[in-house]
């Protein structure tokens, strides 16, 4: 019994690794940029969850309403600032700026919180479980967060698979030139990518900090799990980022299980098992 | 006489410091089709990329519609109804052909041209419209192409090799379709390697060789002996 219910906690927790996921996947599709700051701006809206639900008094959740739009326009404001005068040819000057915005975040966030690991409070919702036959019991938070996640990569999917918007999205990903040629900014395209990616990491953000604590230094584990479970459900693919993230739950909580050490290591080593046997991921679409 | 939609005066294009075309004056007058000829490597796509804001490097004027779109992005040139359909038709291949035609309808020009109106003059899209465009023949491609150019409505259509790769019969179909295609005020110019083609479907004709004009004139009134002397400078 205690095995099934880690192998379900390590589900319910790949929903949250798939979030952290999404957005960078998005990105990558739309633009080739390989976002490295992108575990750091998770943190980074939830320092903004934090400072505003305690400030003005509001549940976490709730305090998404201010800080999805103040993230979104940061992102889409960040991309055509910077972001895209750095994308070309070449990978390396994207990858920079990145690592470079990835340590001002995090020293701005030392500089103003501290290294003091911080938490969100969400209430009885964080301990209250649902009991199944069986003698298994399944929190409602980690529920709600699997749910809401899957729900949020069914969104994407659509925006980017039905949508006027998302045909933009993968036109300019296909030929950025002839993209431009039909009328379509490509600046603006992918400020509003950015913006988009914002918003999910917002959400994770938001769900990492009532589900544990959290620092200034925390964005770069966020980022690795991230990059993992993109890559072991193959790029491109939503979906498979979904699957990549909840196989990195499960065999993370499972390592848990045979030794509380190996967490992490066992998450990895999971990984390199898939990118060993499957280079591409496992449900690989996109080339480049 | 009808006004000048398009012109270039002088026109120098450059990659990196490798100069492509020099002192190129094409006008092209409302109503009217225009052809490009030229060999290989002549300029013929450089000044159609140029055109459309492709080309990072221009020298002198372009003017459309009596205002300079020198310096614009392609996009904010499109939105102007100048439209493209490019050398080696280059759709979109993730999208559908459906979509890729959508695309070029999201700029939101108003005219004859949607969906519907480009299935009646192209029935093979109709029936091909939900599968990736990178699965359509070399044929089918080339009208989607042409398709997706249209649904934005322009004023302005160039076409970079109308016929090249195609079979003659696909070929005859295009030519036939034209002037169902450039009509309704619209101007064209077309970049067509097969001279008499070129001399048939259009009014004038503009020989570039070795990124300069040879020779240009009204295309009933040039001879075979002048074209291939500014064709292959001999
Ligand atoms: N991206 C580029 N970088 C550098 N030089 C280029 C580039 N594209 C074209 N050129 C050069 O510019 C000149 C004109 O090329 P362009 O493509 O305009 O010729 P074209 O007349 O369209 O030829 P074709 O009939 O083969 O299509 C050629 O000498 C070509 O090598
Ligand atoms: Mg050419």
């Amino acid at each position: 019994m205690d095995w099934i219910n880690s192998i379900i906690q390590g589900i319910l927790v790949g929903g949250l690794y798939a979030l952290f996921a999404a957005g960078l996947s998005l990105i990558f599709g739309v633009m080739r940029l390989v976002n490295i700051a992108h575990g750091d701006l998770i943190i980074l809206s939830a320092f903004l969850g934090l400072t505003i639900s305690t400030s003005l008094n509001l549940h976490p959740f709730i305090s998404l309403i201010v800080v999805i739009p103040i993230m979104a326009i940061f992102g889409y404001v960040l991309q055509r600032g910077i972001l895209n005068k750095t994308l070309g040819n070449d990978i390396l000057p994207p990858l920079l700026v990145t690592f470079g915005l990835s340590i001002i975040i995090q020293n701005s966030l030392l500089e103003i919180y501290t290294a003091d690991p911080q938490k969100m409070n969400a209430g009885v919702i964080e301990v209250a479980s649902l009991s199944l036959p069986g003698g298994l019991s399944i929190g409602w938070y980690p529920l709600i967060m699997f749910v809401i996640s899957v729900l949020i990569i069914g969104i994407l999917q659509f925006i980017f698979y039905k949508t006027a918007l998302g045909r933009a999205f993968r036109a300019t990903s296909d030929d950025q030139e002839i993209a431009q040629l039909m009328g379509l900014s490509k600046n603006h395209i992918f400020g509003l990518a950015m913006a988009i990616s914002m918003v999910v990491v917002t959400i994770a953000g938001i769900f990492l900090g009532v589900r544990t604590s959290f620092d200034p230094a925390a964005g770069p584990s966020r980022l690795i799990f991230g990059f993992e479970a993109v890559i072991i459900g193959g790029l491109g693919n939503l979906w498979g980022t979904l699957i990549g993230g909840i196989i990195l739950g499960v065999s993370q909580n499972i390592g848990a299980k045979i030794n509380p050490g190996w967490q992490i290591l066992a998450g990895h080593i999971a990984f390199i098992i898939v990118l060993a046997f499957r280079p591409k991921g496992l449900f690989h679409r996109i080339d480049g | 006489m009808p006004n000048k939609v398009l012109e270039t005066k002088n026109l120098n294009a450059y990659y990196g410091d490798f100069q492509a075309l020099f002192e190129v004056s094409i006008d092209l007058f409302e109503g009217e089709i225009i052809a490009i000829i030229g060999a290989n490597g002549a300029g013929k796509s450089t000044f159609m990329r140029s055109v459309t804001g492709l080309i990072d490097r221009i020298d002198n004027e372009i003017n459309y519609k009596g205002l300079s779109i020198k310096g614009l992005r392609a996009d904010e040139i499109a939105k102007k109804g100048l439209a493209m359909v490019p050398e080696g038709r280059k759709l979109f291949p993730s999208l559908s052909v459906e979509e890729n035609l959508l695309i070029g309808g999201q700029i939101k020009r108003l005219g004859p041209w949607k969906l519907n109106t480009v299935y009646e003059l192209f029935p093979d899209l109709y029936d091909k419209r939900n599968i990736p465009s990178n699965l359509l023949s070399g044929g089918q491609q080339q009208m989607a192409a042409i398709g997706r150019a249209l649904m934005s409505n322009p004023d302005v259509i160039l076409f970079d090799e109308i016929s090249l790769g195609l079979a003659p019969i696909i070929i005859k179909s295009i030519y036939q379709n034209l002037p169902k295609v450039i009509q309704k005020g619209m101007s064209a110019i077309i970049v067509e390697q097969d001279i008499s083609k070129a001399l048939e479907i259009s009014d004038r004709v503009y020989c570039l060789q070795e990124g300069r004009i040879a020779l240009f004139g009204e295309s009933k009134q040039l001879t075979r002996q002048e074209i291939s002397k500014a064709y292959f400078g001999i």
